[in-house]
């Protein structure tokens, strides 16, 4: 299974559907006679019709919230508040955008945009360095580092917390933009990710370079690294997503609200900061504000989403 | 690539990652090799040493005294209070143990809940994606993977709105004339409302021999309460939410089934339940036992949705361990008793997941790794005979 790991092809399961068609196709003995369709598959009516019911209904217990999400935020709260199922806003409004425009929210959302570019660059970065080191060059203590990696990632994150705290507040950068951001720009994770990439690359190619005397680093910086860019975008993305959807280490890591953070500072405005009264259209409209930039990013990278989650499998 | 390759004639045979490591080919060249190894991990080995080994080493400390959060808790001015943290949490009866008990209780019931409801929705929706006639199966896949990939916050605000009182699914069940619990606000315990609507026992007047017994600072009656209402909305909202990341899991093993196999039992006379048991699922063995180590290991840490939506409320019935020892030490001030919190949690977390390894383990695996270390050391004792 190890050759699975966030290689270009073999993780995505849509080339893996195509080469098992393709290999049908050629080898006429797989060809049942019968219906034209698969021997193993071939599917009754009324099955096929049940499948389907099943997943249009699954299908929209998992579009809905997001429906409701979207017409909720362009409602008043009285017609949020009576008509939760209705998805036309009547009357329609944008008055919740304009509230969350005058609350801290702007500030909030630049402070995750900078943690979040941060943070995903320091963690390709890092971990490509770490993970060509681990995979290529020979060192002294070598597996004792690797194994040492593979034991970080065994470390449940949420019992972090206050040990995390205590380490910012030693340092004196509690409370500081530093905070934010630092202790998120390696992940093990990742570092694992990347080894297992570049151990699949032919060494050949590095051989000739440093043949030519190129050094270490620029043969890993314009040599490996270009190579490795399915693997570079599936990391990128994981720490794009990570950081940007991280809560737990923004509320150790400061109580300033100048550096709170979408996350941090969107579970604030919903518990008690918008004064008396739900007003859910404001709450759904900074649900939703948090979720495009997600959003835009899935739908343009999705393959690589689909093998970020079973590199992360390969971890296990 | 191909002048590398008749430079390089032997790597092209062998496999990657797996070649014989290049041979030195200057002097030097190895010492080099092995500055900037050290190099390229040290950015790695500061940031998870310094974020993560130091940390959870100065916690340790943290642990046994009784810092308060004021000064340096390394100076001497900090009393060591010796296991007494650990003690009130576990040995003394009291408020502090009590609340730990009922945190543990309350994730108990949430990973009972969570991990089977997560896995087998990932593996039908697994099952389901993955038939072959389907049109449109990017788009379901697409959709149910979606919530993995947006933040939990923003899940949590959508499911604050729809659970209330008035909300989107109240007004659902209502069309089929149920009426609704209050959900986030409703303490109830869900086997104390089954036994309730079964006549055993009424839950303004619990049975006293349950109520009145008391195992670890918390009655038998509440023991066995089950998951209240409200934390079975945040256990339905984990469930929706996570279920997508790992029917991707499953969706992937399913895909490195070989056809040919399925079609082998088909003329076998194998009907489809029997292809099911006897094919599909033990080839999906491996995956189901990542699939609940990755869940067991997720839900114990369950902390953000406590955090944005309930504060472990109603009636501490969605206080988590994560969640406690986060009150403990950043409201309460009660640094020694947060930190021993979060030591008892990783014990408990590592304890769990090995003995699950242990329990779902692969046994022919097993017998030849055994196999295979008998081998080796018969391999030995020849060679040094």
């Amino acid at each position: 299974m190890s050759d699975l790991t966030g290689t270009g092809t073999a993780v995505d399961p849509l080339t893996q559907t195509q080469a098992v068609k393709d290999m049908r196709r050629l080898d006429p003995s797989l060809r049942p006679a019968g219906d034209g369709g698969s021997l193993v598959h071939r599917s009754g009516r009324g099955k096929k019709l049940l499948v389907y019911l099943a997943l249009v209904a699954f299908a929209l217990v998992y579009i809905y919230p997001f429906v409701v999400q979207v017409s909720t935020s362009l409602k008043t709260n009285a017609d949020a508040v009576a008509h939760p199922l209705a998805v036309v806003p009547d009357p329609f409004t944008t008055a919740a955008f304009q509230r969350l425009a005058d609350t801290d929210f702007p500030l909030w959302f630049t402070n995750s945009v900078v943690v979040t570019v941060c943070v995903t660059i320091g963690r390709v970065f890092f971990n490509s360095l770490a993970g060509y080191a681990l995979a290529r060059l020979r060192f002294r203590g070598r597996d004792a580092v690797f194994t040492a990696i593979l034991a970080v990632l065994a470390v449940p994150g949420i019992v972090l917390l206050i040990p995390k705290f205590l380490v910012l507040n030693y340092l004196g950068i509690y409370n500081t933009y530093p905070a934010l951001f630092v202790p998120l720009l390696v992940d093990a994770a990742g570092v694992f990710i990347m080894k297992q990439f570049f151990e699949s690359i032919p060494p050949s190619v590095e051989e000739a370079a440093r043949i030519d005397g190129t050094g270490t680093f620029r043969t890993f910086w314009s040599i490996v690294l270009p190579m490795a860019r399915p693997a570079v975008i599936t990391l990128t993305i994981l720490s794009f997503q990570g950081s940007w959807n991280e809560l737990a280490h923004f509320i150790i890591a400061t109580d300033d609200p100048r550096l709170f953070t979408l996350t941090r500072g969107v579970a604030q405005l919903t518990s008690g900061g918008l004064g008396s009264g739900n007003q859910y259209p404001i709450s759904m409209a900074a649900a939703l504000l948090m979720t495009i930039p997600t959003a835009v990013v899935f739908v343009v990278f999705q393959r690589y989403f689909t093998q970020g989650a079973n590199a992360g499998a390969e971890k296990g | 690539m191909s002048t590398a390759d008749t430079v390089e004639g032997r790597d092209t045979v062998a496999g990657p990652g797996r070649s014989p490591a290049p041979r030195r080919r200057r002097r030097g060249g190895g010492q080099r090799q092995s500055g900037a190894g050290w190099l390229f991990v040290t950015p790695t080995l500061v940031v998870l040493g310094l974020f993560l080994v130091v940390p959870i080493l100065m916690a340790l400390w943290v642990s046994f005294t009784d810092w308060s959060g004021r000064g340096n808790p390394f100076s001497g001015g900090v009393g060591f209070v010796g296991a007494d943290n650990y003690k009130a949490l576990l040995a003394e009866p009291g408020l502090s143990r009590q609340d730990f008990m009922i945190s543990l209780r309350n994730t108990f019931y949430y990973v009972l809940g969570v991990v089977p409801l997560q896995t087998l929705l990932a593996l039908g929706l697994a099952i389901v994606v993955n038939q072959r006639f389907l049109k449109g199966r990017t788009f379901f896949r697409t959709a149910f993977y979606f919530p993995s990939v947006v933040s939990s916050v923003a899940i949590s605000l959508v499911f604050l709105f729809l659970f209330t009182g008035t909300g989107a699914v109240n007004q659902f069940l209502g069309v089929f004339g149920i009426s609704g619990p209050t959900w986030f606000s409703d303490p109830r315990g869900l086997i104390h409302l089954v036994g309730q609507g079964l006549g055993l026992w009424s839950i303004d007047s619990p049975p006293s021999a349950l109520a009145d017994t008391q195992v670890m600072s918390l009655s038998v009656w509440d023991w066995f309460s089950g998951p209240s209402v409200a934390l079975s909305a945040i256990m339905l909202q984990v469930v929706w939410t996570t279920a997508g990341t790992f029917m991707l899991m499953f969706l992937a093993a399913l895909q490195d089934l070989p056809t040919e196999v399925e079609e082998a039992a088909l003329v076998d006379g194998a009907n489809a339940w029997q292809r099911f048991r006897a094919v599909t699922l033990p080839h999906l063995r491996p995956t189901m036992l990542l699939v609940i180590t990755l869940g067991v290991i997720g839900t114990w840490q369950v902390f953000d949705q406590m955090y944005v939506m309930t504060q472990g409320g109603p009636a501490k019935t969605t206080l988590t361990p994560a969640y406690l020892s986060y009150t403990a030490a950043f409201r309460q001030q009660q640094w020694g008793q947060g930190a021993a919190m979060a030591f008892l949690l990783f014990v408990l977390i590592f304890v769990l997941t090995s003995f699950q390894r242990f329990v779902l383990r692969d046994k022919d695996e097993a017998a030849r790794k055994r196999a295979e270390r008998a081998q080796k050391r018969a391999a030995k004792k020849a060679v040094t005979a």
